[in-house]
C-alpha cells in the first residue's frame, strides 16, 4: 500500500458526479466489429471445409474444380460487388456533409450492383445444375455450393438491410441510430466484398489453374 | 435438393404423427409426469399469488442484467438436475447390466434400458450438462457480476442480452421437447459422424440435438459480444485495465474464446444439417465425404469450449479465496497472464481428443506438447491460490469449502489430464472410462466453483445469506459422492471398461460398479441438502438479511453497493482508486460513505421483443426438426420481421430524476431484485413493445 496516501490523508473523490454517458456510436461499432469477427470465423470454417474437400478423391468421379470454374463469369461478379462497395462508400462520403439525396442515390446504386451480383450467381448455379453438378453430387460440390451460397446469403441480407435503411432515412433522417447503422453496414458490406475476393481467388482462380 | 425421407410426411405436420409420442414407454411416462408436477409446483404459487403479470413484465420482459443472470442460473440449475437424473440412470443401468447373467427388466435384455434408449440418455447427459447447465450458469454469473465489478449500470446492449437468454432457454426447451415428442440423438453429445448422418440416424433425434445446440450457441455468441463490449466500453472512471478484478478478466478471456469458437461449432453443425436436409456429402461415408472434417471442426470448437467453461471457474476461485483468506490475491499480473495464456493455448490442442485417429507421430507430438503446455499457466494459478491462502486468516465458509474442494479436483483432473496428453498412454486408455473420470473431475471442478459462486454472490443479489449448515451438508455429501463415483471409475478405466456401454461383459467389474452406485446415493443426499439449504434460507431470510458486504472481507467493487443490488446498480458511479477498491476504502474507513447528492440517470425499458424472438426461434427449431416447412419458414420470417420492426422503434429509455433517486436510495431494500416496482417509476407498464 502506498504509504504517502495513508488512512489519515485527505480522500480523493469517491463518487463520479455528472455525466458518465458512454458514446453510443462507438459502443455499437465495437460490438459490430466483434460480430464481424464471429462472421469471419464462420467463413474461416467454410474455407477450411472447402480446402479439405477440394481433392480429386472428394469429387467422387463427378466434376472437379478445373472442370466447372469459370473465372470470367466470376470476374464480372467481382466487378459487381466491388462497384457496389464503391457506390456505398460514396454514400458514406455524402453522409459526412449530410447530403440526404447523395446518400440515398449511393445506396440505391449499391443495391442495384448487389442485385446484379446475386443474379450472376444464380445464373452460375443454374448452369451448373443444368450439367448435373448439384450439391448432392459429391463432397467437393457440397463444399463449393455451401461456401458460395453462404456468401450469397450474406449479400442478400446486406441488400435487405439497405432497403430498411432507405426507409429509415426517409422516415427519420440522420439520427444517431440511423447513422450508426449506416456506418456499421459499411463495415458489413466491405467485409462481404473482402470475403468475395477470397472466394474468387481461392475457389475460382485456384480451381481454374489447378 | 431436399432429401427424400422414409416414412410418412404431410404438409401440415411434417414428420410429426401420433406415433412420435412415446406414450407406451413407462420410463418416459414417469419422466413426463415428474416434469408436469415439477412445472405445476413452480407455476402454482405464481397463479395463486396472482403474480403472472409481475413475472411477465418484470422478469420475462426484463433487460436488467441481474435478472437475466438469475434466469440463466435457474435454467442451468434445472438442466443440471435433469442431467443428474440422466447420470443416475446411466449408473443404474450399468450396475444392473454387468455380466451375462444380469437380469433384464422392461424391454431390455440386461438392465432396464434397451440400447437405443440408453444411447439417448448418455447423449442428453453430455449435451445438457455442458451446453445447457454449466454454460448458462457461468454466462449468468458473468451477467450478474461483471457490470457490478466494473461499476456499470447495465450491459452495453441490454436488449441483446435478453435475446441471448431467450435463445438459450429455447435451445433447452427443444431438448426437453425431445423427451416427450420423438426422441433425442443417440450418437453421443459430440455427434459421432457418420452415425449422425441420415441413413444411420433416420429419426428426429439428431435434428433435435443439432438445432438445440445451434440456437443456444447463437445466444452464447451474442452474449460474448455483449460482455466484451461492456468490459471495454463501460468501465467506471478509474477502472484501469490493471485494476480490473480477476473474475472480469477471466470472463473477458472466456468471451473472446466464445466469440471465436462458437461460430466454428455453428459451421460444423450447419454442414451436418446440409447433409441431413439437402443431401450434401460433407461427412458421409461415401461420395467424397470426409468424416474427419467434422471431428476436427467439432473439436476446434470443443476444446476452446472446455476453457470457455474453466476460465470463469478460475475467476471465481480468484475472488473467493482472497475474500476468505483476508489477503489480496497473490500474483495479480501473473494470474491475468496465465488466464490469457490458457485461452491462447486452447486453440492449439484440439487434436488430443482423437490421438488414436491416425494423424501420425509428428502431428500427435505437436498436440501432445501443446497440451502439456497448458499445465504451466494452470500451475501458476494453483500456486497463486495456495500462496494467497498461505499465512492468510482463513475462514471455512461454504464458498471457501467449495473452492478448496475445487483445487483438489483440479489437481486430480489436471494430473490425469497430463497423463492423457501423452499419446502413448492415450492409446492405452482411449475411450475408456478413465478418460470419463478425468474430464468429470475437470467439469465437476467447474461445478464446485459454480456452487461457490452461487453461495458467494447470492446475498449480493437477493439481500440475504444462504444457510451455512445445510450448505456444508451439501458440500460434504456432494464431495463424498464425487470421490466415491470417480475413484472407482478411474480404477474401472484401467481395468478396461470402455465408455458408453449399455451392457458390460465382465462380471469382475461389479464391485466397483456397486461402489459407483453408492456414490450416486450420496449425490442424491446432496440434492436433498441443496433444496433444504434453499428452503431454510428463504424461510429465515429476515434473520439472514445482510448489508452491502455480507462476508465482511470482500475486496471488489460489487460489494460497495447495497444488497440486494438496486436495479440501477450504483446510485452514483463510483470512482475507482485501486485494484480491490472495497479493500482500499475499508482501509480508509470510508466504505460506508454514501454519495451526498444524486444525478438523474437514464435506464433502458423492459421489452417484449426478446421473448418474442425466442418463441419464434423455438418455432423455427421445432419446425426444422419435424420438417414442418411452413412453421420453420414462417418463424424465420417473423424473427427477421421482429428485428426490423424493433429497429424502427428504438428504446427511448426513461430517466430517474435526482429527487426520485434520493427517495429510492432511502428505501433501497424495497427495490431489490424480487421487489415489485410500483410508481413513480415507469418500469414496464407504459410501452411494452
Amino acid at each position: 500500500m502506498d504509504a504517502s496516501r495513508g488512512s489519515d490523508g485527505p480522500l480523493p473523490p469517491l463518487w463520479h458526479y455528472g455525466e458518465t454517458e458512454h458514446d453510443p456510436i462507438s459502443t455499437k461499432t465495437l460490438g459490430f466489429w466483434l460480430y464481424m469477427l464471429s462472421d469471419a470465423l464462420i467463413f474461416a470454417g467454410l474455407f477450411a471445409a472447402y480446402g479439405v474437400l477440394d481433392q480429386t478423391m472428394n469429387a467422387a468421379g463427378g466434376p472437379t474444380a478445373a472442370q466447372i470454374m469459370h473465372p470470367v463469369a466470376a470476374f464480372w461478379q467481382t466487378i459487381a460487388v466491388l462497384s457496389s462497395v464503391l457506390s456505398y462508400s460514396l454514400a458514406t462520403v455524402a453522409l459526412k456533409t449530410g447530403n440526404r439525396n447523395g446518400v440515398l442515390l449511393g445506396i440505391v446504386v449499391a443495391i442495384l450492383f448487389g442485385g446484379i451480383f446475386i443474379a450472376l450467381e444464380f445464373t452460375d448455379f443454374a448452369s451448373l445444375f443444368a450439367i448435373g453438378a448439384t450439391p448432392d453430387r459429391s463432397g467437393f460440390l457440397s463444399a463449393f455450393f455451401i461456401l458460395v451460397a453462404t456468401h450469397g446469403l450474406h449479400m442478400m441480407f446486406g441488400i435487405l438491410w439497405m432497403l430498411v435503411l432507405i426507409l429509415q432515412i426517409l422516415r427519420s433522417g440522420f439520427n444517431t441510430a440511423v447513422v450508426t447503422r449506416l456506418l456499421n453496414l459499411r463495415l458489413f458490406w466491405q467485409f462481404q466484398a473482402s470475403v468475395w475476393v477470397c472466394v474468387y481467388v481461392f475457389v475460382y482462380l485456384r480451381g481454374t489453374f489447378q | 435438393m431436399l432429401v427424400q425421407l422414409q416414412g410418412p410426411w404431410s404438409w401440415i405436420f411434417g414428420r410429426l404423427t401420433l406415433d412420435s409420442i412415446p406414450y407406451n414407454n413407462p420410463i418416459i411416462i414417469f419422466a413426463f409426469a415428474f416434469s408436469v408436477i415439477a412445472g405445476l409446483a413452480a407455476v402454482a404459487p405464481v397463479i395463486y399469488y396472482r403474480k403472472i403479470g409481475y413475472i411477465f413484465r418484470e422478469w420475462i420482459c426484463s433487460v436488467d442484467h441481474k435478472k437475466i443472470g438469475v434466469m440463466y442460473i435457474i435454467l442451468g440449475l434445472v438442466m443440471m438436475f435433469r442431467g443428474f437424473v440422466d447420470g443416475m440412470m446411466i449408473r443404474t443401468q450399468q450396475v444392473t447390466a454387468d455380466g451375462p447373467n444380469s437380469p433384464g427388466f422392461l424391454e431390455a435384455q440386461h438392465g432396464y434400458l434397451p440400447p437405443s434408449h440408453f444411447d439417448q440418455i448418455y447423449s442428453s447427459h453430455g449435451t445438457l450438462m455442458i451446453l445447457f447447465a454449466v454454460t448458462p450458469i457461468l454466462t449468468g454469473l458473468g451477467n450478474i457480476v461483471v457490470p457490478l465489478q466494473i461499476g456499470a449500470r447495465d450491459m452495453a446492449f441490454p436488449r441483446m442480452n435478453a435475446i441471448s437468454l431467450w435463445l438459450t432457454v429455447m435451445g433447452a426447451m427443444l431438448v426437453m421437447a425431445s423427451l416427450f415428442i420423438g426422441d433425442f440423438s443417440a450418437a453421443g453429445w459430440v455427434g459421432l459422424t457418420p452415425l449422425t448422418e441420415l441413413p444411420y440416424s433416420p429419426s428426429v433425434g439428431v435434428d433435435y440435438w443439432m438445432w438445440a445446440i445451434q440456437i443456444s450457441s447463437v445466444g452464447t455468441t451474442l452474449n460474448a459480444i455483449n460482455i466484451i463490449t461492456t468490459i471495454i466500453g463501460m468501465r467506471a472512471p478509474g477502472m484501469r485495465w490493471d485494476r480490473l478484478p480477476i473474475f472480469t478478466w477471466t470472463t473477458l478471456s472466456t468471451s473472446i474464446i466464445g466469440l471465436t469458437a462458437f461460430p466454428i461449432l455453428g459451421v460444423a453443425l450447419a454442414l451436418l444439417g446440409a447433409d441431413r436436409y439437402l443431401g450434401t456429402h460433407f461427412y458421409t461415408a461415401g461420395l467424397g465425404g470426409n468424416l474427419m472434417l467434422y471431428t476436427d471442426l467439432f473439436w476446434i470448437w470443443g476444446h476452446p469450449e472446455v476453457y470457455f467453461l474453466v476460465l470463469p471457474a478460475f475467476g471465481v476461485l480468484s475472488e473467493v479465496i482472497p475474500t476468505f483468506s483476508e489477503k489480496p490475491l497473490f500474483g495479480y499480473i501473473t494470474m491475468v497472464a496465465a488466464t490469457f495464456a490458457i485461452a491462447g493455448i486452447s486453440w492449439t490442442v484440439w487434436l488430443h481428443h482423437f490421438f488414436t485417429m491416425g494423424a501420425g507421430p509428428m502431428v500427435n507430438t505437436f498436440f501432445s506438447v501443446a497440451t502439456m503446455l497448458v499445465g504451466i499457466p494452470t500451475g501458476v494459478k494453483v500456486f497463486n491460490w495456495m500462496l494467497t491462502m498461505y499465512r492468510g486468516r482463513i475462514t471455512y465458509t461454504t464458498p471457501m469449502l467449495w473452492s478448496v474442494g475445487a483445487l483438489f479436483l483440479l489437481l486430480v483432473g489436471g494430473l490425469t489430464g497430463v497423463m492423457l496428453a501423452n499419446p502413448a498412454i492415450n492409446y492405452t486408455v482411449h475411450n475408456s472410462v478413465f478418460v470419463i473420470a478425468h474430464f468429470h473431475c475437470m467439469v465437476l471442478l467447474i461445478a464446485y466453483t459454480i456452487f461457490a459462486a452461487i453461495i458467494y454472490w447470492f446475498p449480493k443479489v437477493f439481500g440475504f445469506k444462504l444457510d451455512e449448515y445445510n450448505g456444508k451438508g451439501f458440500f460434504w455429501t456432494f464431495s463424498l459422492g464425487t470421490m466415491t463415483v470417480f475413484t472407482a471409475m478411474f480404477a474401472l478405466g484401467f481395468e478396461g471398461e470402455t465408455r458408453r456401454l449399455d451392457y458390460l461383459y465382465d462380471p469382475q467389474w461389479l464391485p466397483m460398479l456397486i461402489i459407483e452406485e453408492l456414490g450416486i446415493g450420496l449425490y442424491c443426499l446432496s440434492v436433498y441438502y441443496f433444496f433444504r439449504m434453499l428452503y431454510v434460507s428463504i424461510r429465515d431470510r429476515a434473520k439472514n438479511a445482510c448489508g452491502p458486504d455480507p462476508w465482511g472481507t470482500a475486496r471488489t467493487l460489487e460489494w460497495l453497493t447495497h444488497s440486494p443490488v438496486p436495479f440501477y446498480n450504483f446510485a452514483v458511479t463510483p470512482e475507482v482508486h485501486e485494484l480491490d477498491e472495497l479493500a482500499w476504502r475499508r482501509e480508509r474507513h470510508c466504505e460506508a460513505v454514501r454519495p451526498e447528492r444524486f444525478d438523474p440517470i437514464h435506464m433502458p425499458r423492459n421489452t417484449m421483443i426478446p421473448i418474442i424472438i425466442g418463441i419464434f426461434a423455438f418455432g423455427f427449431g421445432f419446425g426444422m426438426v419435424w420438417r414442418i416447412w411452413w412453421m420453420a419458414g414462417g418463424s424465420l420470417f417473423l424473427i427477421i420481421a421482429a428485428v426490423i420492426i424493433s429497429s424502427f422503434t428504438p428504446d427511448p429509455g426513461y430517466t430517474i430524476t435526482a429527487a426520485e433517486m434520493a427517495e429510492l436510495e432511502k428505501q433501497h431494500a424495497q427495490h431489490g431484485i424480487v421487489a415489485e416496482s410500483g410508481s413513480p417509476l415507469p418500469m414496464a407498464e407504459e410501452r411494452l413493445v
